[in-house]
């Protein structure tokens, strides 16, 4: 059976920034539920990175995630001198020095991925949805979370891949090509959004106008939790589902604003932020 | 008069042929891609276990949440109204009627006389309805019917974290590695969605007595999990999936056809 679901782990080392002369090399690990990434940071320039799917060993994942980031550097594990975890299995980073939350490591990797212009965050995690608000520093100053309920998460996303048959990665780029809106398919549950899809599909509904009315309904659900906290700008978005453009472009339909675009891979935001905060810890701490 | 009265439900048609108060037959088909084709069939078994012509039947309702395909059969009336009226015909000292269907669940507090006097519907999230059930049932690689009796083989309290279906799927499959015994498992599903409908039917208020209908009224483990999550004794007619079509049947017979 074909895996639709299936994202593509990633990896990628800076051909500029090199480990040789450094004064401080750190590292961040984010385990989440769906995916766990690596950084490395040199003297706080972005060196290298791994973006993975969690296996069913958190520990293991997070040291996988990690080699991979250092494979082929001539970096070793030893050589870093301070390493921070986060995401929801943060504990179980087995190298780690210390945890931070999601949510600091999120607006603290944002602000550096998107500069210091951004006020709002929204990141759409594998089984999480938050938006969080921050300073230009990455400091947050309020947030919302939904972790209760797979829609609006990169799960539920998953699970619609699956169902109509389209490669994850393709599904935004196809939902975007109808001519009108159809009505969005219910944005409360996946389960329902699921049953209701089946019996369009059924109906003889294009593949295309499936996909267009679930991100509708994604858009819709996470656009609930934006007007809530309210949306300051420069908007951001970080997490997987930042690689959909069916359901960015149709979130700033709703908001009436623009996303700022990603310079790099969006999943990578949290492990970042835990690298800076690493960065910053060595230097303190005299290491 | 004959009457008879279809429940146009998520996952099943329900039809009852009745004549004076009396049910005559009954007839149950899956939905699955042909709603109308489904309502034919149950309509057509009903009809058959009845022993009477479709010609004889002088009013249909039509009532669920697929009713609006279907109104060219009959009127129609809600599922609330059709619930109250079935649940107060077969248990007449009902007050809190609960029905957990496939898609949908509703708490409905009835005065003595059988109105209703306030209801509360879920049908924005799974993990309060019967379709949570049908895909831990799934997880758990189990027939739907065994789950029932198998969470009643437990006596251990095992707790489910997750509460949205897709989460709780995962949750199951770990539990499932983890080697937890099956029926600790089913009794620990059964205890959440329990809890959750119990959390519903409080908002309307819970009186005894108690009536659970609707499809999970069919499974003993949800049975025992509901009473012991709300405290009192739930009792199940026969029949639970059929409550709303008598009760349609029912008001077939007390109104102008189309009012």
């Amino acid at each position: 059976m074909a895996e639709f679901w299936k994202w593509r782990e990633s990896r990628w080392v800076s051909q500029e920034v090199h480990w040789k002369d450094a004064r401080v090399i750190s590292a961040g690990v984010d385990v989440g539920s769906v995916s766990t990434q690596a950084v490395i940071l040199i003297d706080g320039l972005l060196y290298s990175y791994s973006n993975i799917r969690t296996g069913s060993s958190s520990p293991e994942s997070a040291t996988k995630a990690m080699n991979l980031a250092l494979e082929g550097t001539g970096l070793s594990l030893e050589k870093i001198h301070y390493t921070v975890g986060t995401g929801y299995g943060r504990v179980n980073v087995p190298f780690a020095q210390r945890t931070i939350t999601e949510i600091a490591c999120h607006a603290k990797g944002a602000n550096f991925m998107y500069g210091p212009t951004v006020r709002t965050v929204l990141d759409m995690g594998g089984q999480d949805c938050k938006v969080i608000r921050c300073d230009e520093n990455g400091k947050v100053l309020s947030f919302l979370m939904n972790d209760k309920c797979a829609a609006g998460t990169g799960r539920g996303l998953e699970v619609f891949a699956d169902l109509v048959g389209v490669n994850i990665e393709e599904m935004g780029e196809l939902s975007l090509r109808v001519e009108e809106e159809p009505p969005p398919v219910s944005s409360t549950c996946v389960v329902f959004a699921k049953s209701e899809a089946s019996s369009l599909l059924r109906r003889g509904w294009p593949k295309e106008r499936v996909l267009a009315a679930y991100c509708a309904a994604m858009a819709k659900r996470v656009v609930v939790l934006l007007e809530r906290l309210g949306v300051e700008e420069d908007f951001a978005i970080t997490g997987g589902i930042a690689k959909n453009a069916g359901i960015v472009r149709r979130i700033e339909n709703h908001l009436g604003v623009k996303a700022l675009e990603p310079k790099m891979d969006t999943q990578i935001a949290g492990a970042l932020g835990a690298a800076l905060f690493a960065a910053s810890l060595a230097q303190r701490e005299g290491k | 008069m004959v009457t008879a009265g279809i429940d146009f439900g998520a996952r099943a048609v329900k039809a009852i042929v009745m004549e004076k108060g009396r049910i005559l037959g009954r007839g149950i088909a899956l939905t699955g891609g042909d709603v109308s084709g489904a309502g034919e069939e149950a309509f057509a078994q009903a009809l058959r276990e009845a022993r009477v012509p479709r010609e004889e039947v002088e009013r249909i309702l039509v009532t669920g949440s697929g009713r609006m395909h279907m109104e060219g059969l009959g009127g129609s009336v809600t599922e609330i109204t059709a619930d109250a009226k079935g649940a107060h015909f077969l248990v007449p000292s009902a007050r809190t009627v609960i029905d957990v269907g496939a898609e949908e669940a509703r708490a409905i507090k009835l005065d003595p006389t059988g109105r209703v006097v306030d209801f509360v519907t879920n049908d924005k999230c799974a993990a309060g309805v019967g379709a949570f059930v049908e895909a831990m049932a799934r997880a758990l690689e189990v027939d739907l019917e065994e789950m029932g009796p198998l969470s009643l083989a437990s006596s251990a309290t095992v707790t489910m974290n997750a509460q949205c279906v897709v989460f709780a799927e995962s949750e199951v499959v770990s539990m499932v590695h983890a080697r937890t015994p099956k029926p600790d498992m089913a009794k620990a599903i059964h205890d959440a969605i329990a809890d959750r409908i119990a959390a519903m039917a409080r908002q309307v208020g819970i009186e005894d007595r108690v009536v659970l209908i609707g499809g999970l009224g069919k499974n003993i483990g949800f049975l025992s999990s509901l009473s012991r999550s709300i405290g009192m004794e739930v009792t199940v007619p026969d029949g639970p999936e059929f409550v709303g079509a008598v009760g349609a049947a029912l008001l077939a017979g007390e109104r102008p056809q189309g009012a």
